[in-house]
């Protein structure tokens, strides 16, 4: 970490292949999930397409199923996921006063794995005849069992989540041998930044489940190519098992995706309503609490499958039981505004919708965490409202915040005020457009992962279409900005935020090639 | 500067990576234990293992004598599975018996396709804790069918609902999927095939 070197380093594509430096390897993570997030984008753009009027119009049914299970697959994996490895990549070591990443060479390699896993994880798209007959991936992004073992290029997919999974852990184990043992002298661990925290428990999630996912995908793999029978009834195994075992990982990875958004909503608030956080040590036990119910109500997303009662009851009462933790956080952040200076910039607007919108998300997960009322609800529009409430109006909200907060920090300009209010009022505006109808059509009975429907759902479809339009329309308007950022705007000072405090906020806009050389003092 | 603890955390949390992904694999016993114990999965764990002895369940069951007094539905469904070219179904949908009771229903297959199959029907039964209490003397799933090109049979399912079966449960349904093994005959030949029937009378 010390070498210090203080000449130059490479330029051009080898200073991007070969860079340790962890601002550099953040900026690579913000940009491939940049990338990810329009190439998912557009695959919800064909999905919305088609769906506008009932009736097959634009694709066939088999590429409908490849655009849902892809878009869900590169979003989750492509672009939540990596964009807040790139956040904590860019910050952690700033926010605790560490002047890289722990193991800067791994870092590299961590990165460098992504765009090798999303070209297998794409591949298969384009294999077999012409391209509407693609063979990638149509079985939904949570790939059932026995469904998904039908596919004929399951093993791309496969080794695609393998180096995703990799890729996790080592990203994973470098945060937390950066936050555990590379603090300045003074930040204790309850010091820490918000961000820094919900990153630590995330990471911990990361290694504890990335490897139960990678096991699943295994167990595919043998029992398609190598004669085993884990999920295979035929041979004695259980398709329903698939789904055990998915979802052991699956539901702790909802939560790797929403805790980081947590930690930022966290930075973000208290910066403009020029108050400290109203809760710290409830904000750190809080998380703390989500991440363990997060093991332990995994069989909430599968109530249908003929449990016991018994089961369903234990899984409605835990996961119930994470609203407890939740509401915490929720009333932590409406207490830090409450009665504060607060300030409306586009970072804060971002913070804001996403604790309104987020807990929207966070009602209709209660309504679905319970199996009596979740009967109905399966597999309806209802789940794909609630959850895109929570990723998109939650996860991803946080993290274009994020990147509205932090940017003046990473390029030294600050961003177009204008432009970026417009970026935020038509993305809220449209994402309820989209969204909002669909929990309608969830509850008149709409299933998901259908190309065609029913006349009746005609009319919120059309809406929600023209919602999806306008909000993908919206995020080319953030790339125009994020550029016209980076190429220039007026000057940023250190402190960028009038009320920020941390770290980060200390070192110069644009943050120095290399900061915190010599540990800071902490107060 | 200071590799030392990096080393120590890095070689702590990959062991933890390490044993969760054998967790990953651990949940497989863990999720049978689980269905043997709570009946979970409306399966049989010893039909499907081969230890099941329909002998001594059914003596043990008989015992117990018959009770006039309740009725049980015994609901049938058959169904199979994409790749396999045959139609199958119960000849019976639906019977109501008394707990204790021998009764024999038949399931129709016929291979539909030009070569020969070896098939395995697998049960499963919903409410799932009523696996506990469906003794079966005679089955098709115990072993695996042979059919040859365009062979129908009849088979029997000879069963007895428990007398110790829950009050609460008042029908039973006994799913029946059959499976292509993608075995060959010749490798099934120490198997032995059910025999047809008589028509039911």
């Amino acid at each position: 970490m010390s070498d210090n070197h203080h000449h130059d380093h490479p330029t051009g594509i080898k200073r991007w292949l070969f860079t340790t430096n962890h601002k550099d390897i953040g900026t690579l993570y913000l940009w491939f999930s940049f990338i990810m997030l329009l190439i998912g984008g557009a695959f919800a753009m064909v999905i919305r397409a088609e769906l506008m009027y009932p009736g097959m119009q634009i694709v066939d049914p088999n590429f409908f199923n490849m655009m849902t299970t892809m878009h869900g697959l590169v979003m989750v994996f492509g672009a939540i996921m990596p964009s807040t490895v790139g956040l904590a990549n860019w910050c952690i070591p700033m926010m605790i006063g560490a002047p890289d990443m722990a193991l800067p060479r791994m870092n590299n390699w961590s990165f460098w794995i992504l765009p090798f896993a999303a070209t297998m994880l794409v591949a298969p798209m384009f294999m077999g005849g012409h391209f509407m007959s693609g063979q990638g991936p149509a079985f939904g992004w949570t790939f059932y069992e026995p469904l998904s073992g039908q596919n004929d290029k399951l093993a791309f997919f496969v080794f695609a989540v393998h180096l995703l999974g990799i890729s996790s852990i080592m990203g994973s184990i470098n945060i937390i041998a950066t936050i555990l043992n590379m603090r300045a002298p003074g930040m204790t661990l309850m010091k820490m930044p918000m961000f820094v925290w919900t990153w630590l428990i995330t990471a911990f999630l990361l290694i504890a489940v990335m490897p139960v996912l990678a096991g699943a995908v295994t167990m595919m793999l043998t029992d398609k190519y190598f004669g085993t029978s884990f999920f295979n009834a035929a041979g004695g195994g259980d398709p329903v098992l698939f789904q055990h075992v998915f979802w052991f990982f699956g539901h702790p990875e909802v939560y790797i995706m929403i805790l980081p958004a947590f930690g930022i909503v966290s930075q973000i608030i208290p910066t403009f309503a020029r108050k400290k956080l109203f809760g710290y040590a409830s904000m750190v036990y809080a998380t703390a609490a989500i991440a363990f119910l997060s093991f332990i109500v995994w069989a909430h997303h599968m109530f249908t499958v003929g449990m016991p009662v018994a089961g369903e009851l234990y899984f409605t009462y835990a996961t119930v039981m994470i609203a407890v933790p939740t509401a915490v956080k929720v009333f932590n952040w409406t207490a830090t505004m409450w009665k504060g200076a607060m300030t409306f910039e586009t970072p804060m607007l971002w913070a804001i919708a996403f604790v309104i919108l987020f807990t929207i998300g966070g009602f209709t997960g209660l309504m679905l965490g319970v199996a009596t009322s979740d009967f109905q609800y399966q597999d309806t529009y209802f789940v794909v409202a609630h959850f895109h409430y929570v990723l998109v109006t939650g996860a991803l909200f946080a993290i274009i915040g994020a990147v509205y907060y932090w940017l003046p920090k990473w390029t030294g300009h600050m961003y177009d005020e204008k432009l970026s209010k417009l970026h935020f009022w038509m993305s809220t505006i449209s994402v309820n457009v989209l969204f909002f109808p669909q929990h309608f059509l969830g509850l008149e009975g709409m299933p998901r992962r259908i190309p065609d429907y029913n006349p009746m759902f005609a009319d919120w479809n059309f809406v929600s279409s023209i919602g999806g339009f306008v909000f993908g329309a919206s995020q080319i308007l953030f790339l125009f900005i994020v550029i016209k950022t980076i190429r220039g705007g007026a000057k940023a000072t250190s402190q960028v935020w009038e009320g920020a405090e941390g770290l980060e906020w200390t070192v110069a806009s644009p943050a120095p090639y290399h900061t915190f050389e010599n540990p800071p003092a902490i107060k | 500067m200071q590799s030392k603890p990096h080393q120590r955390t890095v070689i702590l949390f990959s062991t933890i990576a390490l044993l969760m992904f054998g967790f990953g694999y651990a949940l497989v016993p863990l999720y049978n234990v689980f269905c043997n114990v709570f009946g979970f999965n409306g399966r049989n764990e010893a039909i499907d293992n081969g230890t099941y002895n329909p002998r001594a369940e059914a003596a043990r069951v008989l015992k117990e004598g018959v009770d006039k007094t309740r009725t049980v539905t015994v609901q049938f469904v058959a169904s199979e599975n994409q790749d396999l070219p045959w139609e199958f179904h119960p000849m019976t949908g639906s019977i109501d018996v008394h707990p204790g009771e021998v009764t024999q229903v038949k399931f129709y297959a016929k291979n539909l396709s030009d070569r020969t199959v070896v098939a395995r029907a697998v049960p499963s039964m919903r409410p799932s804790e009523g696996v506990k209490y469906f003794t079966k003397m005679e089955c098709f799933c115990f072993n695996n069918q042979v059919f040859k090109p365009g062979e129908v049979k009849e088979m029997p399912l000879i069963f007895i609902v428990n007398r110790n079966l829950p009050k609460k449960i008042q029908r039973l349904t006994q799913a029946y999927t059959f499976f292509d093994t993608k075995l060959s005959a010749e490798s099934m030949a120490d198997v032995k095939a059910v025999q047809p029937a008589a028509p039911p009378g």
